[in-house]
């Protein structure tokens, strides 16, 4: 009971088989796994090393990139010194993957308050784990926009704060110009 | 490794190292824990310590059963407190413990507080935690409040309930499914991830009543769902209905059709992407519902997202395999691919070009594979490599320029598998185009002066030794094979050595020449080496006799080996020296248990990399062939003509996995029956199939061979022979029963019982058809082969094969009945046209050459008439051709 996993086969549910935050070395920031294909802590640390050796190479700080190797598919951003990945089996839907993804990314970016880099990321890992678990539950997709996703965690954080589903994007984009503006004039 | 693409502020370096977790301690944190205890809660001060808990358990740190325990207890007492914050952290930190039964009790009633909060966090994150941490028994005590919870006006809290709920519905199915009306009501939600939560439970309670999904699936894709992720769930249930109904005979209307397309202009991505890919998916697709779907992907090409792009390409490499000519519209898209950063984008568009190309664009293609190879990883290259090969197997004449690619990539760096699968193809070419041989054994002799893989020299040596004197000039290897022996390390060369007395044995003229060069090999510094050699001079030239002919003599130094290795281990381990020398003869040549037919790992599959295709064939024959002639039983039945592809007697996910390889001999057939046990309490003994020939006048069985044990989970082989009249065309039914004796197995100790029951199992039938004694071998060049095979055994008749769905399926359906490999591509039917040439080639049983013509035409109503042409050795085997026709 509790944490058993299940397959979601293709007739299902769209789902996700793990969420991973590595820094620039393959180190562990933050990682959820949803399901039993690799049951040992061992088994976990190799998928993480190959899938980060196999994209280390890649550019993708732009655009969301994709790989897919030993049947899965694996979708990723890197920003800073953080890699973002979001794996499926390899018969899920690319765009799916790719829009949680996109939600992991945004709504981090909108927690860590632009700043998003791995001491950060440290420093709030509470919020990045809370954040995980907003985004999927056993490997069920619960939520992809970023705006709901940072702020169900961010209401539990601080009560009577301003939620940040109030803070757009673009006002986050705002605090981030002034944030390296001010790094420049130092 | 390559330095990580890191671009920092430079004022940051000094502290990059820099963790609040650093130095942290498992010891310490539990002890910090015990803040939670405090009278006075620090809500603060809590929270950090449960970061720093959970940062452990990410990290791999694990807490004994005592510490975890502990740390639980401790947790509880955080429910005292007010702040919202340290509540969330309770909850994942409960999540994370995955506490044992008699500790949920202890936060139950806590949960089930929160459940009914005033706090729409609480209830939701309430709910999620004890639905994943409770069992069926507490589940009756919140039922209620889960059902209120799904029809709640906070779209996250009906989320969370219903999330649940397809969790909970695998374990307890009989109390979710209670909750309908429920889950209906929130269907009609507002919030779009209601919806989609909503859907996906309900489809979940319903699936196995096929009305009810097609009800469902009926009254949804008239429009009223909004958020793309239930439209993309719509969709495959969508699928799923129009694969289990039937297309509409009258009209050839597809049901829903209409939706899919209509799906392939939603405004969200995700939904075209899904819908386009559902089309692509659907069975018996024709070109005309293909076009939409292709015009969508075709757009996703040139995106500027990789994401996007790599689905297209994924997807229409899929439709490449079985449609290769609606893909064509996209090979420029596809061409400009081939050059993308996302290197799997790349390897996924040139291996859709390879499937899609015709004749006139390979050497075009190959250019520019030849500047992409350079800058992949090898595993994207060995998918290369393979389509390379299965191009090359049908464009037989394109030989020369892809014979010259593999040899130009195999002198380039790279490692083993690469390198292993670029000699596998060229060793798979010279096999099935005589043409190639040459120039292919040529490229294998280069390789191997230059190759660091000692078991692939080995393996090169091998082949060399098997195919060198076959052709019209084998001294020229002499020189490759000899530098060997000079060069290289000591296996190779034996290897090598073996090799060359190949040569002497099989070529007169050269054995003067080997003996001075084996004479040489005399003095080598290895043991091997110069027992090999003495051997061969010995044997060779006649100093010792074994046998009493030369075939014997070369039988016995290079015939097959009829003991499995295996077995030949055990019994020398078992050996004892003394007086009495050791009796090959005494080596059992029975196979104990040999997975042929690998059973899938249910849930996994074995994927290959980007779906290379498999190059199974040759190799399972040679397993094949060695299993049976191991079989004292069997060995009188001459050369194997065909071995069939593995035929399923049991349905998916049945007590015992039943499927049989039909093994056809020129006067006999063998049926192979893999077995496997999926019981782990039972041990089979003494395993036989009972097979019922009545409905196969001309069969008579001969001989069988029982398997003696069947354990859980290792399959295992039985089998029955039967004589029939030479040659073709006996054809019949069989039916089969699996009879065996079952005994009870403690799995905890492994240990089976003495006493057994019999009890036997129903199979499914199996029939020897025509097309079983055809073997599929396809020509180098149809249109010589023919005109060289000559009009003297030629028969033509013209057939009327009836209303089919299309004419693709006709040809196929043609195809399938007689066996035949088709050639140059000709099995592939351009979309809309009215007729269609196939060619095809084969062997009939007792090596007799067929080629055949056949040429297709359709009418308005879909009546397809067929002229056949059969050009064969024989007449005999002509006229056979046709009677299959007429038969089927």
């Amino acid at each position: 009971m509790g944490h058993e996993f299940r397959d979601y086969s293709k007739d299902s549910c769209p789902s996700v088989k793990n969420i991973l935050l590595l820094d620039s070395e393959g180190k562990r920031v933050a990682v959820k796994y949803f399901s039993d294909d690799w049951p040992t802590h061992a088994a976990k640390l190799a998928f993480e090393k190959s899938v980060f050796t196999k994209t280390l190479k890649t550019n993708a700080r732009t655009e969301a990139e994709i790989t897919m190797f030993d049947g899965y598919l694996v979708v990723y951003k890197f920003i800073h010194d953080l890699h973002f990945f979001v794996t499926a089996g390899d018969d899920e839907n690319e765009l799916i993957l790719a829009s949680v993804l996109q939600g992991f990314y945004d709504a981090v970016t909108l927690l860590l308050r632009n700043d998003v880099e791995k001491r950060t990321a440290l420093e709030n890992l509470d919020l990045i784990l809370l954040c995980i678990d907003e985004i999927a539950d056993g490997g069920i997709i619960l939520e992809t926009d970023a705006n709901v996703i940072a702020g169900k965690v961010a209401t539990n954080a601080v009560d009577g704060a301003v939620p940040f589903s109030e803070q757009t994007i673009s006002q986050a984009l705002a605090t981030a110009r002034e944030h390296l503006a001010r790094s420049l004039l130092k | 490794m390559a330095q990580p693409l890191v671009k920092k502020d430079d004022d940051r370096d000094d502290e990059a190292d820099y963790s609040p977790f650093l130095g942290i301690e498992k010891g310490a944190v539990l002890q910090e824990a015990r803040v939670f205890n405090d009278p006075q809660l620090d809500a603060r001060r809590c929270s950090q310590v449960i970061t720093k808990l959970l940062y452990l358990l990410n990290q791999g740190e694990t807490f004994t059963k005592v510490e975890a325990t502990e740390v639980f207890f401790a947790v509880t007492k955080l429910f005292q407190s007010k702040d919202t914050g340290l509540r969330r952290m309770v909850y994942l930190m409960i999540k994370e413990l995955s506490p044992s039964a008699d500790e949920v009790i202890i936060v139950t009633s806590s949960l089930m507080k929160d459940m009914n909060s005033k706090t729409d966090m609480y209830r939701a994150n309430a709910i999620r935690v004890l639905c994943r941490i409770t069992d069926g028994t507490l589940l009756t005590q919140i039922e209620r409040y889960l059902k209120q919870a799904i029809v709640d006006k906070n779209p996250v809290v009906a989320s969370a309930a219903l999330v649940s709920g397809i969790h909970l519905l695998q374990t307890n199915p009989e109390i979710v499914k209670r909750w309908s009306n429920e889950v209906q009501e929130a269907m009609q939600s507002r919030a779009a991830l209601v919806q989609f939560h909503a859907l996906a439970l309900l489809h979940q309670i319903r699936q196995n009543d096929r009305l009810a999904v097609s009800k469902l699936v009926t009254s949804l894709t008239r429009g009223s769902v909004r958020s793309p992720l239930a439209q993309c769930l719509l969709i495959r249930y969508t699928s799923q209905v129009i694969r289990e109904s039937s297309t509409n005979s009258q009209t050839g209307e597809r049901p829903f059709f209409d939706y899919l397309e209509s799906c392939l202009r939603h405004k969200a991505e995700m939904v075209i992407f899904e819908a386009a890919r559902a089309i692509t998916e659907l069975s018996g697709v024709t070109s005309r519902e293909l076009t939409p779907a292709i015009t969508v992907l075709q757009l996703f090409l040139s995106s500027s997202k990789p994401v996007l792009r790599f689905a297209a390409v994924r997807t229409l490499n899929k439709v490449a395999m079985t449609h290769p000519l609606a893909v064509t519209n996209c090979n420029i898209d596809m061409e400009s691919l081939i050059s993308d950063q996302n290197r799997s984008i790349a390897t996924l568009a040139i291996t859709t070009l390879l499937k899609t190309g015709n004749e006139s664009s390979v050497d075009r293609l190959m250019k520019q594979i030849t500047n992409f190879m350079a800058d992949i990883a090898d595993e994207f290259k060995i998918v290369v490599v393979d389509a390379i090969r299965s191009l090359c197997l049908k464009f037989p004449l394109k030989y020369r320029s892809l014979m010259n690619f593999l040899s130009n990539i195999l002198r380039e760096e790279g490692g083993f598998e690469y390198k292993k699968a670029i000699v596998d193809s060229i060793v798979t070419l010279i096999r099935d185009i005589p043409d190639a041989k040459e120039s292919g054994l040529f490229h294998l002799c280069e390789f191997i002066e230059d190759c660091e893989f000692t078991y692939l020299s080995s393996q090169i040596l091998h082949f060399l030794g098997n195919e060198g004197p076959k052709t019209s000039d084998p001294s020229k290897y002499i020189r490759y094979i000899y530098n060997r022996v000079i060069l290289e390390n000591a296996t190779v060369r034996a290897s090598a050595v073996s090799t060359l007395a190949k040569f002497g044995a099989m070529v007169d003229s050269l054995k003067p020449r080997i003996f001075v060069l084996l004479r040489r090999c005399l003095f080598d510094t290895d043991d091997e080496v110069r027992d090999r050699a003495t051997l061969y001079l010995k044997v060779l030239g006649g100093e010792v006799t074994v046998g009493e002919t030369e075939t014997d003599a070369n039988d016995f130094l290079f015939g097959s080996f009829d003991v499995p290795l295996v077995n030949l281990e055990t019994s020398l381990r078992n050996y004892e020296a003394s007086e009495e020398p050791f009796d090959i003869n005494s080596v059992p040549k029975e196979i104990k248990s040999q997975p042929l037919a690998e059973k899938k790992a249910p849930g996994k599959k074995p994927t290959t990399g980007l779906g290379a295709p498999s190059n199974g064939p040759v190799s399972a024959v040679d397993a094949y062939e060695r299993l049976l002639s191991s079989i004292p039983e069997f060995a009188g039945f001459g050369a194997l003509f065909k071995s069939s592809a593995p035929v399923e007697l049991t349905e998916a996910e049945t007590e015992y996995a039943v499927n049989v390889v039909k093994h056809i001999y020129d006067g006999h057939v063998v049926f192979q029956y893999n077995c496997t046990n999926t019981i782990p309490e039972q041990l089979l003994e003494n395993v036989t199939v009972f097979v019922d020939a009545s409905e196969a006048e001309e069969f008579a069985e001969v001989a069988s061979k029982p398997l003696r044990s069947l354990p859980y989970d290792t399959p295992g082989q039985t089998f029955v022979a039967f004589e029939k009249p030479e040659g073709g065309p006996a054809t019949g039914k069989f039916s089969n029963i699996l009879k065996f004796i079952v005994k009870e197995v403690d799995t905890s100790t492994g240990e089976a019982e003495d006493e057994g029951v019999e009890d036997e199992y129903q199979l499914e039938d199996l029939e020897i058809v025509p097309g079983d004694y055809m073997r599929k071998v396809p020509v180098a060049n149809f249109k010589n082969a023919w005109e060289s095979m000559g009009p003297e055994n030629e028969q033509v008749d013209e057939y009327a094969l009836g209303v089919r769905e299309s004419l693709a399926e006709a040809v196929s359906a043609v195809i399938n009945i007689l066996g035949m490999q088709p050639c140059e591509g000709t099995e592939v039917v351009p979309s809309n046209s009215r007729s269609h040439t196939c060619l095809l080639s084969g062997v009939y049983i007792g090596n007799v050459k067929v080629l055949a013509r056949l040429s297709f035409g359709i009418s308005g109503p879909k009546e397809v008439a067929m002229k056949l042409v059969v050009r064969s050795e024989d007449p005999d085997v002509t006229a056979r051709i046709h009677q299959i026709v007429i038969e089927s």
